[in-house]
């Protein structure tokens, strides 16, 4: 008797294992917490401080089909409680991912999700039809929404139409389940989420950055070479808790919640407005092994809570 | 590699300038002069990001980091205790790259400010190399070098400058440098300080084809190369491309940093 005392939180809250799985129709997650993609870069990063086989899976940096060489520096500010970053989407293109490092990530478990970007809608129907070709790849989540990459903030994800034809135009030839990723930077975010799902997405993820600026009043210049950039981190998550809360309300497909997630407790609130699983980034910079954290403190609180099944969470806000 | 909770043991001020030295075996015995670490200041929300310091010196157990009161997040460490914990990830990046062919070889370190950050490390590395190593360490006033008297008493060879002449040779420490210079015949040449100073000593220095390296200084994200913050213009097989301080650097080699 003594001896299983000592074995365990199960034993002493008295109830089982809290089950952390959900399921977003087409991907099997064992638990709810995706790392963000551009904060966990290809997957590799982050094996000296995590196994990413504990996490409910990974998105992999975006990638157009060519190599992109990214904004000028200053790339990078802070402001109070986020981030500002104009990265611009720097990265090695689907040809060096799949030669170098898809065949170190295959062996991971966890669900590995690549963010697929693209100038024109035929270059990312080109990085969806390279990719195709190649195993180990869980589902796509299409990069409609960067902030960084047009002028002015300009993406796809502003606009209904521009997002039907590129979620339509992609899923045609997609082998894989397809994740729209949406911007806030709209009117009306539930408009384009019907937009993408009218056009067959399987399931949406929000929100990306919120299109912002930051100056230096000293030397009045812009922090950002770009001047705008995209803002995360814990600063944007009361908005992007309200629009997953919407958009959640008013589509019949997974919604993927993320923006500013820091905590267990941050990942539940977008649970509860009705997130079937989140993405966590900023929070990667912070303290790598972040993701990891906030998996254990959603679990603490499903056993402190007595709930045995995440799931169970998933839209229960009390109105 | 884990990150950890270190403990501060001893503290030196003077003026906006603080070191700190920290208990941490591990990150000591891992260390390599050039590398630096990512610290969290505070468990708050703000500011966010970790702050990266390059590694002044281990001895021991313990690390030493050196650096100046100029910002949010060196403002919050500055007032940090002995016996504070920090939360540190590290070491990270590359460090100098020291070749054999150095040894026994004059070579000459050039810290501008808190650039002398990284190069104290690096000074105490090469005696053992062996290396002769000649240190210039310029500063606004006299005020802006703290380490003089610690540099003097390790019985370093030390040029100083201040532009304002309160101490030492007056006007900027490359100008000393390139006063200096020839009578030295340095075999390599390793610096950190700001963009202008290092500027002027790669140029110096590839003109008389003289090795140099330069510690880059930068605003990081994360400092494990996942969030492409920290660029800079990097020549690599004759084109050149944003590369990550953090990871492929801090330290470059003088030919291939672009200058902006």
């Amino acid at each position: 008797m003594k001896k299983d005392l000592c074995f365990g939180p199960k034993k002493l809250y008295g109830l089982k294992m809290a089950d952390l799985s959900v399921d977003l129709g087409f991907l099997q997650l064992q638990n709810p917490v995706i790392a963000a993609s551009g904060t966990f870069g290809y997957g590799l990063e982050f094996s000296p401080y995590l196994d990413p086989n504990n996490l409910g899976g990974f998105v992999v940096k975006g990638l157009y089909f060519y190599p992109r060489e990214g904004n000028p520096p200053p790339r990078l500010g802070e402001t109070p409680c986020g981030i500002l970053n104009s990265i611009g989407l720097q990265g090695i293109g689907v040809k060096k991912f799949v030669r170098e490092i898809l065949p170190q990530i295959r062996k991971y478990q966890t669900p590995i999700i690549i963010n697929v970007c693209g100038e024109e809608d035929q270059e990312y129907v080109s990085v969806v039809e390279f990719l195709n070709q190649h195993p180990g790849i869980s589902a796509y989540e299409l990069n409609i929404s960067c902030p960084n990459v047009k002028k002015n903030g300009r993406c796809p994800a502003l606009d209904p139409q521009d997002t039907f034809s590129i979620v339509r135009a992609v899923k045609k030839v997609s082998s894989l389940p397809l994740i729209t990723k949406l911007s806030p930077n709209v009117t009306d975010i539930v408009e384009i989420a019907l937009s993408a799902q009218q056009a067959g997405t399987d399931a949406l993820s929000l929100v990306n950055t919120f299109l912002a600026m930051d100056v230096d009043p000293q030397t009045r210049k812009p922090t950002l070479a770009n001047i705008y950039g995209g803002l995360s981190g814990p600063a944007i998550k009361p908005i992007a808790l309200r629009m997953v809360h919407q958009v959640a309300q008013n589509v019949g497909i997974p919604v993927i919640g993320m923006g500013g997630i820091m905590s267990g407790e941050d990942a539940l609130e977008y649970l509860i407005a009705g997130a079937r699983a989140v993405e966590v980034g900023t929070a990667n910079f912070v303290d790598p092994e972040s993701t990891v954290k906030i998996i254990n403190q959603m679990k603490k609180y499903c056993e402190q809570k007595g709930i045995p099944r995440i799931e169970s969470v998933v839209g229960s806000l009390k109105i | 590699m884990k990150d950890s909770q270190a403990e501060i043991i001893h503290k030196q001020t003077w003026n906006e300038y603080i070191l700190l030295e920290i208990y941490s075996p591990r990150i000591s015995s891992q260390s390599q002069p050039g590398q630096f670490l990512m610290i969290r200041i505070n468990p708050q929300l703000h500011p966010l990001l970790r702050r990266p310091f390059s590694i002044h010196s281990t001895k021991g157990s313990r690390i030493e980091i050196f650096f100046q009161n100029s910002g949010l997040g060196t403002s919050l460490l500055s007032r940090k205790k002995i016996h504070d914990q920090l939360d540190i990830i590290g070491p990270l990046g590359k460090g100098f790259f020291l070749d054999n062919s150095l040894r026994e070889k004059e070579v000459v370190l050039i810290g501008g400010g808190r650039g002398i950050a990284p190069l104290f490390f690096l000074a105490q590395s090469l005696r053992t190399f062996p290396c002769g190593v000649k240190i210039f360490y310029g500063g606004k006033t006299h005020k802006d070098l703290p380490l003089k008297d610690r540099l003097e008493e390790k019985r370093f060879d030390l040029y100083c400058s201040t532009d304002d002449g309160s101490y030492g040779y007056k006007g900027y420490v490359s100008e000393l440098f390139e006063a200096t210079f020839p009578s030295l015949n340095p075999k390599a040449v390793f610096a950190c300080g700001p963009e202008e100073m290092m500027k002027k000593i790669s140029h110096l220095t590839q003109q008389q084809k003289i090795p140099a390296q330069f510690s880059l200084e930068s605003m990081m994200g994360c400092g494990i190369g996942a969030c492409w913050g920290c660029v800079k213009r990097i020549k690599k097989k004759g084109s050149e491309e944003w590369i990550k301080i953090c990871e492929e650097g801090p330290v470059f080699r003088s030919e291939e940093i672009v200058w902006s």
